[in-house]
């Protein structure tokens, strides 16, 4: 067996996914109380929802500003799990050079898109 | 282990027609590929989930357009069209939220047994497709 431990050790190449594995655990908990903050909002709301309270509810600085976190949280958390299917399915590697960068294309697009109509307001 | 051993089998194709239809599919295995589909059918969708934001939220006419949606349609696609394919969000969204949070539980609890596996991937099959019911008959305006 060749000796590749220690100061031998190849560093470059495929990595572990600790970092990646975490980032999914973490956006998508962030993602999920996110869901029960704006969940909560809506419930509690007096008088039934209208544009007014719906609006109302993504008004506030810190609702604006949890929001673009999530919208942070949910491209990263797309992007690894879209990656995760083209790496199963997809061996060809120029294939899937060019679908992932067609993925992280559409997915910067819509996060922009969906910053762009959070600060409107 | 010597360097000039034969090299190693390569399984390359996921043999779709073959094999893979002859497994046996465990409900946890349900829940973990539905799990990939109900992603998978979010990133396709997510500039109509982003569109659906951007005209519930920035005016009242805008509100009216979000809202006509459901009823007139949206561009050749009939109201209830667009419902159904909202109700098909809405099950990604419940699914894939409910086995994420399984995901979360088993990894802070090391709930790892075969048994544990089965029962929360009923439950998870359950409470996502009962919600989904229950937001689908209030979409569909059943009450």
């Amino acid at each position: 067996m060749a000796v590749n431990y220690g100061s031998k050790r190849i560093v470059v190449g495929a990595h572990y996914g600790l970092r990646d594995w975490l980032v999914q655990r973490f956006t998508g908990g962030l993602m999920a109380v996110f869901t029960l903050v704006v969940l909560a909002q809506v419930l509690f709301a007096k008088g039934p929802i209208g544009y007014d309270t719906w609006a109302g509810v993504f008004a506030s600085q810190w609702m604006k500003v949890l929001t673009f976190a999530v919208i942070v949280a949910l491209i990263w958390h797309a992007w690894v799990g879209v990656r995760d299917i083209w790496m199963d399915y997809v061996q060809p590697v120029g294939t899937r050079l060019l679908l992932q960068v067609l993925s992280i294309i559409w997915l910067v697009g819509c996060g922009g898109w969906a910053l762009q109509v959070l600060w409107r307001l | 282990m010597s360097e000039a051993a034969k090299p190693r089998p390569e399984f390359r194709n996921i043999n779709i027609f073959n094999d893979v239809r002859t497994y046996r599919m465990p409900v946890a295995a349900l829940v973990s590929i539905l799990h990939r589909v109900s992603g998978a059918l979010m990133f396709v969708l997510l500039p109509f989930i982003i569109w659906l934001f951007d005209k519930s939220v920035s005016s009242e006419i805008s509100f009216g357009q979000f809202t006509s949606a459901f009823t007139a349609g949206l561009w050749f696609f009939p109201g209830w069209f667009v419902k159904l394919v909202v109700l098909a969000l809405i099950w990604a969204y419940l699914h894939h939220l409910i086995a994420g949070v399984r995901h979360l539980y088993m990894d802070a609890t090391h709930s790892v047994t075969k048994e544990f596996g089965k029962s929360s991937a009923v439950v998870t099959l359950v409470v996502s497709i009962a919600l989904t019911v229950i937001l689908g008959a209030k979409l569909f305006g059943l009450y």
